[in-house]
C-alpha cells in the first residue's frame, strides 16, 4: 500500500501510511518518483530526507516504499565513472535528460549492455565464502577488476562461466545452507553498513603523494586518516585533486562533496590525459568520481560520503590500496546540519546535531589497512578536506574531524597570501604516523633520512624563534649563527617545501629525489655553519653560486637529478676552503 | 489557477502567514494576498502540510489581518515569462516592469528556481577576460563562465569598479562584448542611477536587462530578484548564444533577507544567527555561473558584497569565498592612499587564472610575472610593518629594495584611472620594470627563459 505526503519542509517530508516502512528504506515520493530515504518514524507517520529538489510537491501525493535501503551497485565499470551522491551515472543522466539535472531521473549505475570478459580463477566444486575471488575481468588497463563472492554467501560453486557477460548475466551459482545463490558480476550493498573484512592491521608504508612537504614532514600511511581544514583560498582542492593525481594508491575514489561544479568539470577535464607516474597510463582508468556539487540537493549531498566509501571498500576487498578523498567534509556535516534542523532535533554547538562527532567518527573508521575475507591485503586512506568558517578550526565539524584523525595538515591563509603553496603550515602540522614508518622510511629512502628530516624540523623550530627576536632587535644584531639558520631555513621553506602544482615537473617528486634534495640543502647548511665556526661571514656564504643551483633544482626531471645532485655536492665539497675574507 | 480564496489565516507575523485549512498546496507554490483595501501581495509556500501551509510574503504584510485577508494559491512556482524583448529594459524584485514600458508576453517562462547545471555537461571556463585593469588582469584574471566576486566594505568604490569592468571586459580575440544582466539587491537610488547613467553612456543598455529592488522597497523581494536575474541571464546565454556578464549587488543585503526569514520561521540558527542553510542556498545562485559543452553563450558572475565591520571571516564573505572561484578583496587602507582600483592583491584570488593565462592565451610568462610580483610585494609588505618597529635603517639592503618595491607597486601597478584601459602587454610590462629595481638573483618565481627574453635589468645583471 502506497504512503500518503503529509507534510513538506524542504527536502524533509512527513509520509502516513506507509507499508511496513523500515529506517534507511528508499521510498519513491510523489508522482514525480522523487528518490527518498525514511530517516526516522514517528508513530504511523514515517519522516523522509528527499535527495532532489522537492518544489511543486503536494500533500496527498503517494509514496512507494522499495524497501531496500540505499545500496549502491558494485562491479565492473565503476572506475572512470562520474556518479552524483546516490550513485546516479552523470553521463548517462546528461544523454537522457540534457545539460540540466532534471527531478526523478532514473539511470543504472553500471552499463547493463556492455560485455565484460570474465575469467574464472577457482574451479566448479570449490568451496567459496563470502570475499573469495572466482574470477577476474580486465576492468581498465590499470585495475584488474576480482569478482568477489558478496560476503555472507558460502557454499559449493558451480556453473562458473568462463566468457563475455555483462553485469546482470549470472557467471556461477553457490549452493548455500538455504538455496542456490546466482553470483554475477556485479552486486549490491548498502552504503550505510560497512564491509565486512578479516581484521584490521598496523600500517606500515606510507601513502606516497610525490608531494614534498607531504611525504617528508607530515606522511600520512597507506589505511591512515588525514584532514586538511583551512580557509578559503588557501588551496584545499589544490592539495586534494594533486593527491589524487600522484598518491601511490591502485584506486583513487574522490568524493567532491557540495563544492564547486567547476571544479569537477577540471578533474573531468585534466585527469584523462594526466599519466599515473608509475604505469604512465591515464590517471582517469583507476579514478572514481562522485560529484554531488555544492548546487545538488543537500540529501543526496549527505549520501555522497557514504556511496564513496563503500566503493573504496568493494576495491579494498579485492586487495587494492584505495585512496579516498572528500572534498570538504563540512559540506557534508552542513547537510546533516540542515536536515536535523528541518527534524526540530535539538541543536548542539553552532546548530549541529548532537551526533555529528559520532557520524564522522564512523566515516574515518572505514578506513584502514586489512587482511579481507580472502586473506590478501587491502587498504583504505581516507583524506578529507574540512573548511572552516573564517579558518577558525575551533569550530565544531573541524574538532570532531582532529579527535579522530591521525593526520593533520593545517592549511594556513598566512602562507597563501604569499603565495607560499602548499600552504601546509610547518609548525602546527602533525603526522602521528612518523614512529610507525620510520622503518619504511630507513628501509626504502636511506639510513640518514630520519636525521635529514629531523634535522629540517629543528631550523624550522629555530626559525621561528629567531624570527620573533628580529621582531624585536633587528636582523643585523643577531649572531652569524643565527643568521645562518635564518638563511638555511629560507631554502628549505622556498627550495624545498614549496612545489608548484602547476609545473610538469615540480608537480611530482619522487622520493629518491626528494632524499637527494633535502641532502643538498642539509648538507650545505653543515658545512656553512662549520664555515660560520671558522669565522666567515654570512655575507660571505650569500653569494655562493650553489644556492642558486639547490633553488633550481626541484625543476631538474627525475632522471637527470642524480648528476644534478653529484655536480652540486662538488659545489659543496668547496665551502670546506672557504677562508674568512680580512677586514680592509 | 485555483479560483478558490481561503479565508483562514489564523497567524501573521511580519513575513509569514499560516493559512489553515488549505489541504494540497505545493511547496515552493506562488500564491497571491488579497487585502481588505483590494492590494495584491505574492508570496511563496514555505512549509505545507494537510490543513496548514506556511506562506512567506514578498510584500509588506502591513495592512493584513486575519479576518479579511484572503489567500489564493497560483497553482505553480516562480516563473520569469523570457525574451530578447526584455533587452534594455527595467524590471522590479518581482520581475514587474519598472521603466513604464510594457509586459513581456512570450510563450516562454522559466522556472526561477532554475536546475543545477550537470557537472558532467560543463565545460572548464578557460577563455581570459581582459577588464583592462591590471591587478586583475595580471594577478587574478577572470575568465569567461567564473563567478569573481567583489569584496568590499561600505564606502568603497566597488560599483565603479564593476561598472569599469562591465563597459572593459572584452575577450582578445573577439570582437563580441558582453551582454550585462543587472541585479540591484536592497541597493539605494544613487547607486542605481549610477548603474543606469553607466549603461547608457556606454551604449550596453541595448544589451543589458536590470532588476531592481531599492533599499526602501519589500525586502522579502530580495529572495527573489537574484533568481530572476540569473534565470534571464541562462535564457540569453544559453537560448540566445550570447555572452552574459551578471552584476549582483549587493548580496550582503540578499543575505539579511534571508537571516530575516529564517529568525521568523524560528528555525535553529547557525553562524552568527545565519541560517545553516545559508552556504546551500547562496551555492543555489552563484553555481548558476558557467559554460556548458557545445552551447555557444556563458554566464561570469561579478557578485558584490560588502563585508560587515570589514571582516571577511563573516558568514556572507566566507560562505561566498568557499562557493565563488576566487574573490577580489578591496581594501581601506588603498583607498585612503587615494590607489584606485584599491584592490588588495594579498587577499584577492582568481581559482581559475591558470586555465586562462599563458602560451596561446595571454603570454608565457604571465604565471611567473604574477607571483613574482604577489611574492615581492608580500615581503615589502611584511618589511613595512616590520620597520614599524626596528626602523628602516635596521634593513639590509636587499630588503630596503623590496621595501620600495611595495610602493611602487601599489602606485604604478595597481593604481590606475577609472577610464584607463590596460592590455595585458602594458600590465605586463608593467611588472617587468618593477622588477628591475631588485636583485634579480631573488627572482625565484621567473624563469630563466622569460629574463633574457623579457628582463629589464642591464646585462651585467642578468
Amino acid at each position: 500500500m502506497a504512503g500518503i505526503i503529509y507534510r513538506i519542509s524542504g527536502p524533509v517530508v512527513t509520509v502516513n501510511g506507509l507499508d511496513n516502512p523500515k529506517m534507511y528504506d528508499v521510498v519513491k515520493v510523489g508522482e514525480a518518483a522523487l528518490i527518498g530515504e525514511i530517516i526516522k518514524l514517528e508513530g504511523g507517520n514515517a519522516i523522509v530526507q528527499v535527495y532532489e529538489d522537492t518544489s511543486g510537491l503536494r500533500p496527498g501525493e503517494k509514496v512507494v516504499n522499495t524497501g531496500a535501503p540505499l545500496s549502491v551497485e558494485l562491479g565492473p565499470g565503476l572506475i572512470s565513472s562520474i556518479y552524483d551522491g546516490i550513485q546516479r551515472p552523470l553521463d548517462k543522466i546528461m544523454a537522457s535528460v540534457g545539460d540540466f539535472i532534471a527531478r526523478g531521473v532514473t539511470a543504472d549505475p553500471l552499463d547493463t549492455k556492455k560485455k565484460w570478459s570474465f575469467k574464472p580463477t577457482v574451479k566448479n566444486g570449490t568451496e567459496v565464502k563470502g570475499g573469495d575471488v572466482i574470477g577476474e575481468v580486465d576492468e581498465t588497463s590499470l585495475i584488474k577488476h576480482r569478482v568477489l563472492v558478496p560476503p555472507g554467501v558460502a557454499g559449493k560453486i558451480s556453473g562458473l562461466g568462463d566468457g563475455d557477460f555483462t553485469v546482470t548475466d549470472t557467471i556461477a551459482k553457490v549452493a548455500t545452507g538455504n538455496g542456490t545463490v546466482e553470483i554475477r558480476l556485479a552486486q549490491k550493498w548498502p552504503v550505510r553498513a560497512a564491509r565486512p573484512v578479516a581484521e584490521k592491521i598496523m600500517l606500515d608504508a606510507p601513502l606516497l603523494t610525490g608531494q614534498r612537504v607531504i611525504d617528508t614532514l607530515f606522511p600520512v600511511a597507506k589505511g591512515g586518516t588525514a584532514a586538511v581544514p583551512g580557509p578559503f583560498g588557501s588551496g584545499k582542492t589544490i592539495i586534494q585533486h594533486q593527491l589524487a593525481k600522484w598518491s601511490d594508491a591502485d584506486v583513487i575514489v574522490y568524493c567532491g562533496t557540495g563544492e564547486r561544479g567547476n571544479e569537477m568539470t577540471e578533474v573531468l577535464a585534466t585527469f584523462p590525459e594526466l599519466k599515473d607516474p608509475k604505469t604512465g597510463r591515464p590517471l582517469m582508468d583507476r579514478t572514481v568520481l562522485i560529484a554531488n556539487t555544492s548546487n545538488m540537493p543537500v540529501a543526496a549531498r549527505e549520501a555522497s560520503i557514504y556511496t564513496s566509501i563503500t566503493i573504496a571498500e568493494y576495491y579494498r576487498d579485492m586487495g587494492y590500496s584505495v585512496a579516498l578523498m572528500a572534498d570538504s567534509t563540512s559540506r557534508w556535516a552542513e547537510a546533516l546540519r540542515e536536515i536535523s534542523g528541518r527534524l526540530e532535533e535539538m541543536p548542539g554547538e553552532e546548530g549541529y546535531p548532537a551526533y555529528l562527532g559520532r557520524k564522522v567518527a564512523e566515516f574515518y573508521e572505514r578506513a584502514g589497512k586489512v587482511h579481507t575475507l580472502n586473506g590478501s591485503t587491502g587498504s583504505i586512506t581516507a583524506i578529507g578536506a574540512v573548511s572552516p568558517p573564517g579558518g577558525d578550526t575551533s569550530e565544531p565539524v573541524s574538532q570532531s574531524t582532529l579527535r579522530v584523525t591521525r593526520v593533520f595538515w593545517a592549511l594556513d591563509a598566512a602562507l597563501a597570501n604569499s603565495r607560499h603553496f602548499p600552504a601546509i603550515n610547518w609548525l602546527n602540522s602533525y603526522s602521528l604516523y612518523a614512529d610507525d614508518l620510520a622503518k619504511w622510511y630507513a628501509e626504502n629512502v636511506g639510513n640518514d633520512w630520519h636525521d635529514l628530516y629531523q634535522g629540517a624540523m629543528r631550523t624550522l623550530q629555530r626559525d621561528a624563534e629567531i624570527n620573533e627576536i628580529v621582531q624585536l632587535v633587528g636582523y643585523d644584531a643577531l649572531p652569524e649563527m643565527d643568521k645562518l639558520t635564518l638563511d638555511i631555513a629560507k631554502s628549505i621553506k622556498e627550495d624545498y617545501l614549496q612545489q608548484s602544482a602547476f609545473d610538469d615537473v615540480d608537480t611530482y617528486t619522487s622520493m629518491q629525489k626528494q632524499h637527494l634534495m633535502l641532502k643538498a640543502i642539509m648538507e650545505l647548511g653543515n658545512e656553512e655553519a662549520a664555515a660560520v665556526k671558522r669565522g666567515v661571514s654570512t655575507a660571505q656564504l650569500s653569494g655562493l653560486q650553489v644556492k642558486q643551483k639547490i633553488a633550481r633544482m626541484k625543476f631538474v626531471k627525475e632522471e637527470a637529478v642524480k648528476a644534478y645532485y653529484d655536480d652540486i655536492m662538488k659545489d659543496i665539497a668547496a665551502v670546506k676552503d672557504m677562508k674568512p675574507e680580512t677586514m680592509q | 489557477m485555483s479560483d478558490v480564496y481561503y479565508k483562514t489565516v489564523n497567524q501573521i507575523t511580519n513575513v509569514l502567514l499560516f493559512v489553515e485549512g488549505v489541504k494540497d498546496a505545493a511547496y515552493s507554490e506562488l500564491v497571491e494576498v488579497q487585502l481588505e483595501d483590494g492590494r495584491r501581495v505574492t508570496g511563496q509556500v514555505l512549509d505545507t502540510r494537510d490543513g496548514l501551509a506556511i506562506v512567506q510574503s514578498f510584500g509588506e504584510t502591513s495592512g493584513m489581518n486575519t479576518q479579511q485577508t484572503r489567500v489564493r494559491f497560483l497553482g505553480t512556482t516562480a516563473r520569469l515569462n523570457v525574451s530578447t524583448d526584455m533587452l534594455g529594459r527595467v524590471f522590479d524584485g518581482m520581475g514587474r516592469p519598472r521603466d513604464g514600458g510594457p509586459q513581456i508576453y512570450s510563450n516562454e517562462s522559466l522556472d526561477i528556481t532554475g536546475a543545477a547545471i550537470n557537472p558532467y555537461a560543463r565545460e572548464e571556463p578557460s577563455e581570459f577576460i581582459q577588464t583592462g585593469i591590471s591587478a586583475i588582469d595580471g594577478m587574478n584574471t577572470l575568465v569567461r563562465g567564473q563567478k569573481l566576486p567583489i569584496f568590499s566594505g561600505s564606502g568603497l568604490p566597488h560599483n565603479r569598479l564593476a561598472a569599469q569592468i562591465a563597459r572593459q571586459a572584452k575577450l582578445l580575440n573577439d570582437s563580441e562584448g558582453f551582454g550585462v544582466v543587472f541585479a540591484g539587491i536592497g541597493i539605494n537610488s544613487e547607486e542605481a542611477n549610477f548603474f543606469k547613467r553607466e549603461f547608457e553612456e556606454t551604449g550596453a543598455l541595448d544589451k543589458s536587462v536590470m532588476f531592481l529592488n531599492l533599499s526602501s522597497e519589500p525586502s522579502m523581494e530580495r529572495i527573489i530578484l537574484p533568481r530572476l536575474a540569473l534565470t534571464a541571464a541562462e535564457y540569453l546565454a544559453y537560448s540566445q548564444n550570447m555572452h552574459v556578464l551578471v552584476i549582483l549587488t549587493d548580496m550582503t543585503n540578499y543575505c539579511e533577507s534571508l537571516h530575516e526569514i529564517s529568525a521568523a520561521r524560528n528555525e535553529v540558527p547557525g553562524r552568527r544567527g545565519y541560517p545553516g542553510y545559508m552556504y546551500t542556498d547562496l551555492a543555489t545562485i552563484y553555481e548558476r555561473a558557467g559554460k556548458i559543452h557545445g552551447r555557444k553563450g556563458s554566464i561570469t558572475q561579478l557578485p558584490i558584497l560588502t563585508m560587515p565591520g570589514d571582516d571577511i571571516t563573516h558568514p556572507i564573505p566566507d560562505l561566498t569565498g568557499y562557493i565563488t572561484e576566487g574573490q577580489i578583496v578591496l581594501s581601506r587602507d588603498l583607498h585612503r592612499k587615494g590607489v584606485y582600483p584599491n584592490i588588495d592583491v594579498l587577499l584577492s584570488l582568481s581559482r581559475l587564472m591558470n586555465q586562462g593565462i599563458g602560451k596561446g592565451r595571454t603570454r608565457e610568462d604571465h604565471r611567473g610575472v604574477a607571483d613574482q610580483l604577489y611574492a615581492a610585494y608580500a615581503r615589502g609588505k611584511e618589511l613595512r610593518s616590520l620597520t614599524e618597529i626596528v626602523g628602516e635603517e635596521a634593513l639590509s639592503a636587499n630588503d630596503k629594495q623590496f621595501l620600495a618595491f611595495a610602493d611602487k607597486f601599489e602606485d604604478g601597478f595597481v593604481n590606475q584611472g577609472y577610464s584607463e584601459d590596460r592590455d595585458i602587454e602594458k600590465t605586463l610590462s608593467i611588472g617587468w620594470e618593477l622588477f628591475k629595481d631588485l636583485d634579480v638573483r631573488e627572482m625565484k618565481r621567473l624563469k630563466d627563459e622569460h629574463i633574457a627574453k623579457y628582463g629589464k635589468w642591464d646585462n651585467a645583471a642578468k
